[in-house]
């Protein structure tokens, strides 16, 4: 079991996963998202390659109105 | 054509608009397309993890392809919040540079905090971002962020949703005419006279959100201020006549008046 804290909450998942993995678990597939792990940017051609593990901390943003 | 320049592109329409507080996505697409506006303005905030993923986004109502998207920094109050904002709103526009940078003093006036702008400006412009930055109408700091490489330097007119209208035209003026990058007035306009009366200043264009989207109707007022930006425009590269204070001077012959 790995815990992980996406987007400031505790979410726990069962192994070691990519974030592209992450991404489907979250029903995210297809969004226009961008990913943050611990402070660094994951570019989405990465997504397949990149790992998250126990204690790693995720930002997952979209666009939304603003002024 | 007049056509307002960035960074090099041209777009036709002097109006920027932000894409808050509509009540949904198709008001905010008819006030934009009735705005004319080419830039719009959008936040980045956290996805809500569990929501419905069948719900319509943002990028569904205003297609990237036909507008160019300005992502800003709104809600952050230091320059490292701003820069992480700025490089995941890169991440999700593929790349796009073209931003807006806003770094907030206090969330009671959302007054700029110039020093965290300037510093934030800086590390921005070297990572190849093209910064449109938001600040206060101090002609000092506008000329210092023009400095530092800011593609249009952003002053408000009055505090963010205030509809307060220009409250320091003169400070406009020294900066309007001080910089050589565009001058957009960011915040503050109420109404299609404050708007127009920016342009007539000699802005280059006029940015705004709450003044369309806080109308009771949002639509026609977006109408209202593409007129106000145009005409405001037109007055301005017209050349106003000059004020005469205490002296009329009639507009019909003084000659061949009957009874004289």
């Amino acid at each position: 079991m790995i815990n992980l804290r996406i987007n400031g909450q505790p979410r726990q998942f069962p192994a070691p996963l990519s974030i592209a993995d992450l991404v489907v678990a979250l029903d995210l597939a297809g969004k226009r998202i961008a990913v943050e792990k611990n402070g660094e940017i994951v570019p989405r051609s990465q997504h397949g390659n990149a790992r998250v593990a126990d204690g790693d901390q995720l930002e997952i943003v979209v666009a939304v109105g603003g002024g | 054509m007049d056509s307002l320049v960035i960074a090099g592109r041209a777009y036709s329409s002097r109006l920027l608009v932000g894409t808050g507080k509509y009540k949904d996505f198709s008001e905010t697409r008819a006030a934009i397309d009735a705005s004319g506006a080419n830039i719009v303005t959008v936040a980045i905030r956290r996805t809500n993890i569990g929501q419905d993923p069948n719900q319509p986004s943002l990028l569904d109502a205003l297609p990237p392809s036909q507008f160019t998207y300005l992502p800003n920094t709104a809600g952050c109050y230091t320059a490292d919040d701003a820069i992480r904002t700025l490089r995941l709103a890169r991440e999700l526009l593929d790349g796009h540079s073209l931003v807006k940078l806003e770094v907030l003093g206090d969330p009671q006036s959302l007054y700029p905090n110039v020093v965290e702008t300037l510093r934030a400006a800086e590390v921005l412009v070297k990572d190849g971002f093209q910064v449109m930055v938001y600040t206060s109408d101090d002609p000092i700091v506008a000329r210092q962020l023009e400095d530092i490489g800011c593609v249009a330097v952003m002053p408000l007119a009055s505090l963010i949703g205030s509809g307060m209208g220009i409250l320091n035209p003169w400070n406009l003026q020294i900066i309007i005419d001080r910089l050589t990058v565009p001058v957009i007035v960011d915040a503050g306009v109420g109404t299609a006279s404050d708007a127009a009366i920016a342009m007539e200043l000699g802005c280059d264009a006029v940015l705004m959100n709450t003044a369309i989207a806080g109308a009771q109707q949002p639509v026609l007022m977006a109408s209202a201020m593409k007129k106000a930006v145009e005409a405001g425009r037109e007055a301005f590269l017209a050349g106003r006549m000059p004020k005469k204070v205490y002296q009329a001077s009639p507009s019909s012959p003084t000659t061949g008046i009957i009874g004289t």
